[in-house]
């Protein structure tokens, strides 16, 4: 019998008044999996995201995580059951510093309650020692521990990006779902991402959906690669297979063939040498 | 290396010190006769004012929250607890007088949590200015339920009156007593603020949507903390209530609660020794200014404006005054302040950061002495 996937939507869907934000979203992801999903923008990628973490109620469908179905529950829940997030644009605890932002995440794995917080009992301190070298580990990984005590808001950018990505893995999920990490970070910055994507992948065996508009990132790391558009799924495949699926390069490009002509060579020749670059990796890897 | 700064036990020492040294300037000022029954007052009324402020600002500060109905929940705590007063007088039941005061205190402050609660359910849901005007109407109808409530009128338990003023309630708040629970209230809000519960707290302030999407249940912990604020204030109601002898309705009003939030804006926003030391401040600030005697408010209000342009983070910022860390700084200044200040940095739970610290060593040592 095959393992269970860790991820499995089935016909998720969600309606805003009128408009059909997501329809029909199949997907399965298994453990240790990187799976990337593209589209044009709006074309309902965050919305997925959305519906996975538990802040819309999907309208019809359903989605487990792990064999454990997952709809109707609270962010919290969604989270503390294994699926962990990062946002588009940034949400850190701006005030806070980088430790504690990573301690928060692992609020759920302390046991001491609030008499225990009232008279600092040895379980406490236990706990809190515990939780700081831990915290400590996990921002070794992003190589961040020298900026533990630094406030979240004064970090650089592609700094932010990575606590965002470790204070996610503090909640000690199964799925870690990436919205647009490498946005706005410049080339040495997303390939220093790209390391970190790669060594958390390898470390915790997690499964990763990626949200990401720099082909490149996602021609490298993705397996699978699913397309949305207008909240459908048009696409779904090995990178090699949508990069030259005809329904994706219209669907980014519109289908206008007169107007987009000369645009669309131009991207085709991107896309086309971004897949160049995922073979001579590969090769490079072999 | 780690020897030159003071370890937690020994900060936790100099902190019980500092307490006691401030307990017995306290009593001498009070034994030896040079404090009379006004600056008594003065300093009973400090202590309310230091419960209030420290634990609103657990809720406007920590949470972000504003609320402006923190007095209703002192008179819920007052009325309750004076109530309870009389009705155990009335009743012939013998009790030694703290024993009832301290009784009397805590019914009330229970009484006020649980409306704390029942108010924060709702109104937890809504954020900023519409969580304003909730609690700010939740102040106001206590108001108008409590001048129509005959019991809470008048001198008896039963021969009262609706809309007249709660009196004869006995006299038995002690300035000792009450400092000891002051001391308390501020070292329990600590102790929650420096623990797990602190940290959530104050990444809900910094970012509801990411505290939910790192698992923080934010409804409980909004209500929590809702519930801890309104616990205290009811708990400096019931002192209110055994040091005035006298309970009008009008005290539940917006305009008090407006005072302690300008209290807690004052001293920080965020910052519990901030909050003691305005508290302090603007409780004496307006005494101290009867010399002026018409002028008086108009130069309250004026310090007040004055600070806010100058200051507009308050007295302290976010940034907490410590005992342990000025004495490291005192001992440890040549050379080795490095050490003590990576030792203080490695302080599990750390609150204030570390550049904020240096800017604000200067204004710590005077308000040191002061506090």
């Amino acid at each position: 019998m095959a393992e269970q996937p860790i991820l499995r939507a089935e016909h998720l869907g969600i309606t805003f008044g009128g408009l059909r934000a997501v329809d029909d979203f199949n997907m399965t992801i298994n453990k240790g999996e990187l799976v990337g999903l593209i589209g044009p923008n709006g074309a309902g990628k965050t919305t997925v995201f959305n519906l996975l973490t538990g802040v819309y109620k999907p309208t019809d469908g359903e989605f487990w995580l792990d064999g454990e179905k997952m709809n109707g529950k609270k962010t919290y829940q969604v989270v503390r059951a294994g699926i962990a997030r990062t946002f588009q644009n940034i949400r850190l605890f701006k005030q806070m510093t980088v430790e504690e932002n990573v301690l928060v995440a692992f609020n759920e794995s302390f046991s001491y309650h609030m008499g225990g917080a009232i008279f600092r009992t040895p379980r406490f301190w236990r706990e809190e020692r515990e939780m700081h070298q831990k915290a400590i580990d996990l921002l070794r990984i992003f190589k961040l521990e020298g900026l533990a005590q630094t406030q979240a808001a004064n970090l650089p950018y592609g700094a932010q990006r990575k606590l965002e990505i470790a204070r996610a893995l503090a909640t000690g999920m199964k799925l870690l779902l990436l919205d647009e990490p490498a946005a706005g970070m410049n080339p040495t910055e997303t390939e220093d991402l790209l390391e970190c994507i790669n060594t958390i992948r390898d470390r915790f065996g997690i499964a990763i959906l990626l949200i990401e508009h720099d082909m490149s990132l996602v021609m490298n790391v993705c397996q699978r690669i699913q397309v949305l558009d207008y909240g459908r799924t048009i696409a779904s495949g090995s990178p090699d297979e949508i990069a030259h699926n005809p329904k994706v390069i219209s669907a980014y490009l519109g289908n206008d063939e007169d107007d987009a002509d000369t645009d669309a060579e131009a991207d085709t020749a991107d896309t086309a040498d971004a897949t160049a670059d995922a073979d001579g990796k590969e090769e490079h890897d072999a | 290396m780690k020897k030159s700064a003071l370890s937690m036990k020994q900060s936790y020492i100099v902190c019980a010190v500092g307490i006691a040294v401030l307990f017995g300037l306290l009593m001498a000022v009070c034994e030896s006769g040079a404090a009379n029954t006004y600056i008594k007052g003065i300093l009973m009324t400090c202590c309310i004012a230091v419960i209030m402020t420290t634990s609103l600002n657990l809720t406007v500060g920590v949470l972000g929250q504003l609320t402006l109905g923190c007095c209703g929940f002192e008179m819920i705590g007052a009325y309750s607890a004076a109530l309870l007063s009389k009705m155990i007088v009335a009743k012939g039941i013998a009790m030694d007088p703290t024993a009832r005061f301290l009784l009397t205190i805590f019914v009330g402050a229970v009484i006020a949590c649980i409306f704390g609660i029942l108010v924060g359910i709702p109104a937890l849901r809504l954020h900023g200015d519409y969580l304003a005007i909730i609690t700010l109407g939740f102040g106001e109808i206590i108001r108008v339920v409590l001048q129509n409530i005959p019991a809470a009128g008048g001198v008896g338990l039963d021969k009262g009156q609706a809309g007249q003023a709660l009196i004869g309630i006995d006299r038995i708040a002690n300035l000792y007593v009450v400092f000891w629970i002051t001391v308390i209230t501020v070292v329990l809000l600590f102790m929650f603020a420096r623990s797990r519960y602190g940290r959530a707290v104050k990444a809900i302030r910094d970012d509801e949507i990411a505290a939910s999407a790192s698992g923080l249940n934010i409804t409980y912990l909004k209500v929590l903390v809702f519930a801890i604020s309104a616990f205290f204030a009811g708990l400096a109601g019931g002192i209110y209530a055994q040091y005035m002898g006298s309970l009008t309705p009008a005290y539940a009003g917006w305009l008090q609660s407006t005072n302690y939030v300008i209290m807690v804006v004052f001293g920080g926003m965020g910052s519990l020794t901030g909050s003691i030391l305005s508290a302090i401040v603007l409780t004496i600030l307006p005494e101290a200014l009867r010399a002026f005697s018409d002028y008086r408010m108009l130069a309250y209000s004026v310090v007040l404006v004055v600070f806010m342009i100058f200051r507009p983070q308050g007295i302290f910022g976010s940034w907490e005054f410590s005992l342990p860390k000025l004495i490291n700084r005192i001992i440890y200044r040549n050379g080795r302040g490095g050490a003590a200040k990576a030792a203080i940095a490695a302080e599990i739970a750390e609150f204030g950061d570390v550049t904020a610290t240096a800017a604000a060593a200067e204004t710590a040592e005077p308000a040191g002495k002061e506090a």
